[in-house]
């Protein structure tokens, strides 16, 4: 670890004396919880942040077909960019492929990346309908669910990914 | 020595050899430029950054020269770049930094505010985990800037996090943060809120100015020594969490494949890596003689504490002279003299950190980590220098 400078040392000093909760430089004005809410777009494993809203695959073939395959190529088979289907048994072989149905651990992923990220030229631009049903269908491809099943706050969390316990902590990490 | 003597004695010096004659009188020549608000490099220097064409260039990286650049301190025009969805154009005076998530009170920090709290500068490497991913082959790359060009150093100046952090007041049950770009994609990444407290800086300066655009402006964060993904640009947000949230670029990018399917995740820090930069891949060695061997080596556990160089393959190595000032997971110059006797030499490098961590060679990475990793490849790295005096990858 390096030696804090001495302005850190001087502003630790402040901070210790004070309790922890204090504000020491009165610095930064207070976000209110809807300016924190629309700030706040990242979900996690638990999907406890997914928005209203919900599609199946069945509509979210529809959303692939217009904003997703020409870079992702037919039935997510992959094209310019990279493919979104693969099975389990391509982490094995020689070279691994590694894809959303694959290797992803978990389905909250799948949208929040395709909400912030993708279509990649026109980011941020598709409902939350329209998330939930390209979910579902880049699922649907991969086969972890099926071709009716409805995608929203409640279910997406569910869906169990094959490569769930495929991750382990770097085991060096405390050497 | 007064002042005026030392300039009555200068003046005598300088007017000595006119009166004496001997100098030839001046040639006509033309005056020089003015005085200018900016200063652009010469133009007959034309070092660049390394830039392989592709459909999506917003979503792509450019590499540093480290060959063709001095010391320890990338020049701020030429470190890498590795963007995921372009560089944003943002407008500092609307800017903000949000902290909130399990904290006392969620804070907006404009960087003003940022600016007029206690800063500190730093000189740290930043380095993509993908750096160096060509030479988990047998072939490996041809030249420095392709094999190690995914590394560069600057000195930052910024908050450290802990003070934005402190007075948001973290929550006991916050063990984690997620940090988010405002770039196109909102770039995120899950690191500890131990890695954020001990030296994270929330940083506005690079080199002495503003940040450059692709490397973050106004505002990025910087996570001496873990991997240059983490050091989200653009910086936003920051949310103090209780575990990771398993986004993209933690699950589906930067994660390390074993070899029996399992990945190995969160790998944050960068091993100790060296490289000799000159001479290297793609460069003539003219005449034999005396040639100095340099290099850069870092390590993301602290300060580099030795080098060691071989010119014979490994058959032998000897102390490389590692060249102050060395600063923690920053970039450390090493030199050595050499005088090559015009037949063929391979050049090794091989650094050690204060950690006691030795760089290791191909075999004992994959020995380790398999095959398919793609990322944290820190092998040794092998130049020929062959007896016309070309030098190649040592491995081609
Ligand atoms: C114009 C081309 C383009 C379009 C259209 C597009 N993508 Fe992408 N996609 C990309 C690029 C480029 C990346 C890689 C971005 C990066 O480097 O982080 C990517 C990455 C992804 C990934 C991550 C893949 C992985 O294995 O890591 C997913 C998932 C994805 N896109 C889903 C979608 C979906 C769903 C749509 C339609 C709503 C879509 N994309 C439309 C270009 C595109």
């Amino acid at each position: 670890m390096q030696k804090p400078s001495a302005t850190l040392a001087v502003a630790l000093l402040v901070l210790g004396a004070h309790t922890l909760t204090a504000q020491t430089f009165g610095l930064g004005s207070e976000a209110s919880a809807e300016e924190v809410e629309a700030w706040d777009i990242t979900i996690g494993p638990e999907g406890r942040e997914l928005p209203e809203g919900s599609g199946s695959a069945k509509e979210g073939a529809q959303v692939y077909e217009v904003r997703c395959k020409e870079c992702h190529g037919d039935l997510g088979a992959g094209g310019d960019q990279a493919a979104l289907v693969g099975k389990p048994e391509q982490l094995k072989q020689t070279p691994p492929i590694k894809t959303v149905g694959s290797f992803w651990p978990y389905a909250t992923t799948l949208f929040d990346y395709t909400r912030r990220a993708m279509p990649f030229e026109e980011p941020g631009t598709l409902t939350s309908d329209q998330v939930y049903a390209v979910t579902a269908y880049v699922l649907f491809l991969n086969g972890i669910v099926g071709e009716e099943e409805t995608m929203d706050r409640e279910t997406l969390p569910k869906v169990v990914m094959p490569n769930r316990d495929g991750f382990v902590r770097d085991p060096r990490a405390d050497r | 020595m007064g002042a005026t003597a030392l300039a009555g004695a200068t003046w005598t010096a300088c007017q000595a050899p006119e009166s004496e004659g001997t100098a030839p009188a001046p040639g006509p020549s033309a005056l020089g430029a003015p005085v200018r608000r900016y200063g652009e490099r010469s133009p007959f220097e034309k070092v660049a950054r390394g830039v392989r064409d592709s459909k999506t260039p917003e979503a792509a990286s450019s590499r540093t020269p480290l060959d063709e650049t001095y010391g320890i301190i990338t020049p701020s025009a030429l470190h890498f770049e590795r963007h995921h969805a372009g560089v944003p154009d943002i407008d500092p005076s609307t800017h903000k930094l949000l902290i909130h998530g399990l904290v006392e009170r969620s804070l907006l920090f404009s960087m003003d505010e940022l600016k007029r709290l206690p800063s500190i500068s730093r000189v740290h490497f930043v380095e993509c985990s993908g750096n160096s991913g060509g030479e988990w082959s047998a072939k490996g790359a041809p030249t420095v800037q392709l094999s190690h060009g995914l590394a560069s150093c600057s000195e930052w100046t910024g908050v450290p996090l802990r003070i934005l952090l402190e007075e948001a007041g973290v929550k006991p049950e916050g063990k984690w943060i997620l940090a988010e770009g405002d770039d196109a994609c909102r770039m995120q990444r899950s690191v500890t809120l131990e890695k954020a407290l001990e030296d994270g800086i929330v940083a506005y300066g690079q080199n002495g100015e503003a940040l450059r655009p692709e490397q973050g402006y106004p505002l990025r964060l910087i996570l001496p020594g873990w991997e240059g993904n983490t050091n989200v640009k653009w910086l936003r947000r920051v949310k103090v969490t209780q575990g990771p949230q398993y986004v993209k670029d933690e699950t589906s990018k930067y994660t390390e494949l074993m070899e029996d399917g399992q990945a190995w995740i969160f790998t944050f820090e960068m091993d100790a890596k060296s490289v000799i930069t000159s001479p290297s891949g793609g460069h003539a060695i003219s005449k034999p003689g005396f040639h100095e061997i340099t290099g850069l080596a870092w390590s993301g556990r602290g300060k580099i504490m030795s080098v060691e160089v071989s010119t014979d393959g490994g058959a032998s190595w000897t102390e490389a002279d590692v060249q102050d000032p060395v600063y923690s997971r920053a970039f450390t110059r090493f030199r050595m003299p050499w005088k090559w006797d015009g037949g063929e030499s391979v050049l090794l490098s091989r650094c050690t950190d204060e950690s006691g961590y030795v760089q290791p060679s191909r075999e004992e990475l994959i020995a380790e980590r398999g095959r398919y990793s793609a990322y944290h490849c820190n092998r040794i790295k092998g130049w020929r220098v062959a007896a016309d005096g070309s030098v190649s990858n040592a491995e081609a």
